[in-house]
């Protein structure tokens, strides 16, 4: 699987997302500059976290207007495979690749922990080998990302089983203690309804390295590797 | 009285706004390449109940003062109407 | 040789008092000029002849600190950060900083433009930063002023960092009334180079085209000299910013161009990111440290503001600016990187071999003075501060231990539990939750928590390891020993988490340098610290010195040389943990029990007990102590080490015990006062926890090295015991130690 990671102007976990891909699973990995128009033959682009131009205005509101997100948008609109963590889920929702937004945490405070979140279907292609309903330990850090969407996508949502990650305690159980921004139901990831593109604000992609202790986050990768040589 | 105040808290002109500088730099990329000097503020809008205008200019003055506004990064004007 | 004279309005001696120079220093600079200076040139050489920038009180003690080391790439001030060899052809690149005055007016640009300037230091000298730390230091938590600054200086840091995309791995935060009108905000980066890949501030070749580049230069930072210009109206007045805003976005761009630069070019002579004194002292700097001059084109600096003066351009101090000299004929590939990162750059001058930097505006040279003449080492005064042992001390000489009544076990659980609340011990959630620690995957602590942060080094098998310290009551009563603590409990702090210390940068925080009795404060601390600092073999790479903090108008803040420490685990080396790790371990305190309260937390915050010696440290022992700790580690007998500091051993216990829920059951040493042993601060322990099976080769281990240590009893799977009695469960302390701070300050 060759990987594209998207680099927008302040970008930062760029770095993390090629480090896991290309060091941890041995994938073929490039980095895509924003201002290019070429998505070089990537079979999987991903959005990585970080401050694209400063998180101003709202978070990923002006990347999606970087020149590379047209590209990204019509390769997701042929089934192409997008990824996109933290600010790389806010600028997905921004460009309406994914529906609802991310918005500040209720706390109002940027936050940096681990969490647990657990897979609510293994229908996805980051999901596939994961056991649903049990905790995996991921780290978050972001200041806007409680999800939001109205009534109607929300029941899309649900009815089509797009909610891939909710948060959760140790113990898989989805409470208001463990949800640590406010989001619409412990929604910590979803995809679309054509299955091709996938947001969430936890960072597997800091879960990978056994030199760091944690290693709960392969498992995504190891899905979407697993089920991508089955198509 | 009842009123309806309408608040603008803007970057004093003499300092970085970084959040404007990095939307006016965007602008190109929606084609509107002739758009410059973005300054990005807040506006807020009030209800309050006074005894007259006077008093409702003054209770509007003293909360962008005392907490709207950080003086010494940003200046404010603002709308007094009853209604 | 006759040399032009510049144009502009000749300068008075009162302005010169008014931008802080001093008479003499006035008239100093007409001997160096042989001339009466223009108001331009005498703005240049008060903000070069500035504390901050010449170290004029202190050079003179900053050199008696140890510079010389096996791993040492660069000396103490040479460059602008401190430079050490790590093996595999890397070096480490770290500086603190102090940003205390900025953040007592505005916290949140305060603490942002601190972490900006310190990571600037680090990548203009071709290092990219891998992990930021801080110490922070407040008034009284209970103060509403307080909390608006804690909650400012914490989000400033955070929006910064996080959005810079460096991680901050770790620091302190401390609260005491003597910093209620002046806090304190120390940042530290550490950065990683490649040997010999490294950049100099200077200026080479004659003809070379020197660059402005990263943010458009505004009115910022130049309030002194405009009010002492004396052409200010009311009106102007009002423009003139009193803070700098700082712009993480554009600072990520600026380092991510100016390592493209570095790697990608052979074009780059020298840089110089530009903070204090902006354009003036960088281009001074620069071209004195390579005995060249330069002549600078004002009016060709990007400027923010319409019709600014040439001395606002020279002084100004907007953030997010590098100056680059490029060695002639590379203008182009230099020039591409900027454009592909959107940066503001021009090409603002040039190097000359005149010894003397020239600055015009409008066609016109407006000032011309010998580089040299401005820089440290050269023309900048040096001063030698006279000192008295201050008054205070016949106070804390009459403390009398035995006039203090030993506590009794039956109350002993609520004073753990008032120090556990105190927000000096509490865990510091609250602020670090709201700094990225993990970005950049290199973070080894979050999930292994120790003493130190530590951080891999990618692209080689070895990691570093962090800290920032500083017990600044200890200085205060004894600024020679305080110091030496300061530095020995760093060098613990790194050692516990299994590293070897390897290098010091400090940020000399004081009050009034012409107060004989600080300045002593100052002179012995510097000594302590530089004794210290040779024992454990961690030379001074760098720092910074801040002095007029003061906590009223007479007062100073308690004496503050805090300490950042860099350590080394090599390849193969055990990252060392402070949590317990199993029931049925032996805890073991390496060092020895101390009847000794000396301004421990208990002393001073419980009893209220504001004057007391500094505690008992001898640095013979805490060295030994430090070296046995590394065996042990390297021997994989131990399961963990925690260090006895603040709080004293229980709360060294119960922090190991609180991050798995595990209990402890221990036995207080014999002859010991029961308060000395639980909460008293004598340094130079430290805790492990071990293996049973392998307590009789720790034993033996620790008597051939001759070192003390007592055995204090057993981990337990919950619950706290001492002496027998039942303290409670170990949730009823970390419920209160996790959320004391965010009650408090909510």
């Amino acid at each position: 699987m060759k990987v594209g990671v998207i680099v927008f102007p302040g970008s930062n976990c760029d770095e993390d997302a090629v480090a896991a891909f290309r060091d941890q699973f041995g994938c073929e990995t490039v980095k895509l500059w924003h201002k290019d128009n070429d998505l070089q033959a990537c079979d999987l682009i991903f959005l990585p976290g970080g401050f694209s131009y400063g998180d101003y205005l709202r978070s990923g509101a002006i990347a999606r207007f970087s020149p590379i997100m047209q590209n990204v948008i019509d390769f997701a609109a042929k089934g192409g495979l997008v990824w996109g963590v933290c600010n790389g889920f806010q600028i997905l929702c921004e460009s309406q690749l994914l529906p609802g937004a991310l918005l500040h945490n209720d706390h109002q405070k940027f936050n940096c922990k681990n969490v647990f979140i657990k897979a609510n279907t293994t229908e996805s292609l980051i999901t596939s080998n994961l056991t649903v309903n049990t905790a995996l330990q991921i780290p978050i850090a972001h200041g806007e990302g409680r999800y939001y969407c109205d009534e109607a996508n929300l029941l899309k949502l649900k009815s089509n089983n797009q909610i891939l990650f909710t948060y959760c305690d140790a113990n898989g159980n989805e409470t208001d203690g463990s949800n640590p921004n406010g989001s619409l139901q412990n929604i910590a990831g979803i995809c679309n309804e054509k299955r091709n593109v996938f947001g969430m604000m936890p960072h597997p992609e800091r879960a990978v390295d056994t030199e760091l202790y944690n290693t709960d986050g392969r498992g995504l990768f190891q899905s979407l590797l697993a089920s991508f040589e089955l198509v | 009285m009842k009123f309806k105040a309408e608040i603008d808290v803007m970057p004093h002109a003499a300092l970085l706004d970084p959040q404007g500088k990095a939307v006016s730099n965007s602008m190109p990329n929606i084609g509107l390449p002739s758009i410059h000097d973005v300054r990005i503020g807040k506006h807020i809008s009030m209800e309050l109940t006074a005894d007259d205008d006077a008093a409702a200019h003054e209770m509007v003055e003293t909360a962008c003062k005392k907490l709207l506004a950080n003086l010494i990064m940003e200046s404010y004007s603002f709308t007094v109407k009853a209604v | 040789m006759s040399q032009m004279q510049p144009v502009g309005n000749l300068a008075t001696l009162e302005q010169a008092t008014q931008l802080g120079l001093r008479p003499e220093e006035f008239e100093k600079i007409k001997e160096i000029l042989g001339r009466t200076p223009t108001f331009t040139e005498m703005s240049i050489y008060s903000v070069m002849w500035s504390e901050h920038c010449s170290y004029k009180n202190s050079i003179v003690w900053l050199k008696t600190l140890p510079k010389e080391g096996e791993k040492m790439l660069a000396k103490a001030g040479e460059e602008n950060a401190g430079l050490i060899d790590i093996g595999d052809g890397l070096a480490c690149c770290f500086k603190i900083e102090s940003h205390n005055h900025p953040s007592a007016i505005e916290p949140y640009q305060g603490a942002a433009t601190g972490v900006g300037g310190i990571n600037r230091d680090i990548f203009s000298m071709g290092a990219r930063p891998i992990a930021q730390m801080n110490s922070l230091r407040f008034g009284n938590i209970e103060n509403e002023r307080t909390k608006w600054l804690v909650k400012g200086v914490v989000k400033g840091i955070g929006n910064y960092g996080n959005a810079f995309g460096i991680p901050t791995v770790g620091g302190e935060v401390y609260f005491d009334d003597c910093y209620q009108i002046n806090p304190l905000v120390n940042a530290m980066s550490v950065g990683i180079a490649k040997v010999g890949k490294t950049v100099s501030a200077i200026a080479e070749g004659v003809g070379n085209p020197v660059y402005i580049y990263g943010s458009a230069t505004g009115k910022d930072g130049i309030h002194g000299a405009a009010f002492a210009s004396k052409d200010i109206t009311e009106d102007s007045a009002k423009d003139l910013p009193s803070v700098q805003v700082g712009d993480p976005f554009w600072e990520k761009l600026i380092l991510e161009a100016t390592m493209e630069l570095l790697e990608t070019t052979d074009a780059v002579v020298g840089m110089q990111d530009m903070g204090a004194a902006g354009i003036t002292c960088s281009t001074s700097e620069m071209s004195a440290k390579s005995g060249t001059g330069m002549k600078v084109w004002l009016d060709k600096v990007p400027m923010r503001q319409a019709g600014m003066k040439d001395w606002e351009v020279l002084l100004s101090e907007s953030q997010e600016r590098m100056l680059v000299v490029v060695h002639k004929g590379k203008e182009a590939e230099v020039e591409k990187i900027f454009k592909k990162w959107d940066l503001t750059y021009a090409v603002i001058g040039e190097v000359t071999d005149t010894g003397r930097v020239q600055y015009f505006m409008d066609g016109e040279l407006r000032a011309d003075i010998p580089g040299e003449s401005l820089v440290l080492g050269g023309g900048a005064p040096v001063y030698h501060r006279e000192y008295k042992e201050p008054r205070y001390f016949e106070e804390i000489n009459k403390f009398d231990l035995n006039q203090i009544a030993d506590i009794d076990l039956a109350a002993a659980p609520a004073v753990a539990k008032a120090l556990m609340a105190h927000p000096n011990i509490a865990s510091k959630r609250w602020v670090y939750n709201q700094y990225d620690s993990m970005v950049g995957t290199v973070n080894q602590t979050t999930n292994a928590p120790s003493d130190a942060a530590v951080v891999k080094v990618k692209g080689s098998n070895r990691s570093i390891a962090m800290t920032v310290d500083c017990n600044s009551r200890f200085v205060y009563a004894d600024p020679f020993k305080g110091a030496m603590i300061a530095v020995a409990e760093a060098a613990r702090n790194l050692v516990c988490s299994g590293a070897e210390p390897a290098g010091v940068t400090n940020c000399l925080n004081f009050g009034n340098p012409y107060n004989p009795e600080v300045y002593y404060q100052f002179v012995y601390a510097i000594k302590g610290m530089g004794e210290a600092c040779k024992k454990f073999d961690t030379p001074v790479t760098g720092g910074n010195v801040s002095f007029y903090n003061q906590s009223s108008d007479d007062n100073a803040v308690f004496p503050t040389p805090t300490i950042g420490m860099v350590g080394l685990l090599p390849k193969g080396s055990k990252h060392m943990t402070l949590n317990f790790k199993q029931a049925g371990d032996v805890i073991v305190m390496l060092g020895q029990t101390q009847n000794d309260l000396g301004c421990s937390h208990y002393l001073a915050h419980y009893l209220k007990v504001a004057q007391s010696p500094a505690p008992w440290f001898d640095l013979d022992q805490e060295y030994n102590m430090q070296q046995a700790v590394l065996k042990l580690i390297g021997a994989g007998l131990i399961q963990s080490a925690h260090d006895v500091s603040e709080g004293g051993l229980l709360t060294c216990l119960l922090e190991s015990a609180f991050v798995d829920n595990f209990g402890f059951d221990i036995q207080q040493t014999a002859g010991s006062r029961l308060d000395a042993f639980l909460f008293g601060e004598a340094q130079g322990r430290v805790v492990v926890s071990i293996n049973p099976a392998k307590l009789a080769d720790v034993e033996s281990l620790l008597n051939r090295l001759n070192l003390s240590f007592e055995k204090l009893g057993t981990v337990s799977a919950n619950g706290i015991k001492v002496n027998g009695v039942d303290f409670g469960s170990t949730a009823n302390y970390s419920q209160i130690y996790n959320n004391s701070l965010a009650s408090q300050l909510n």
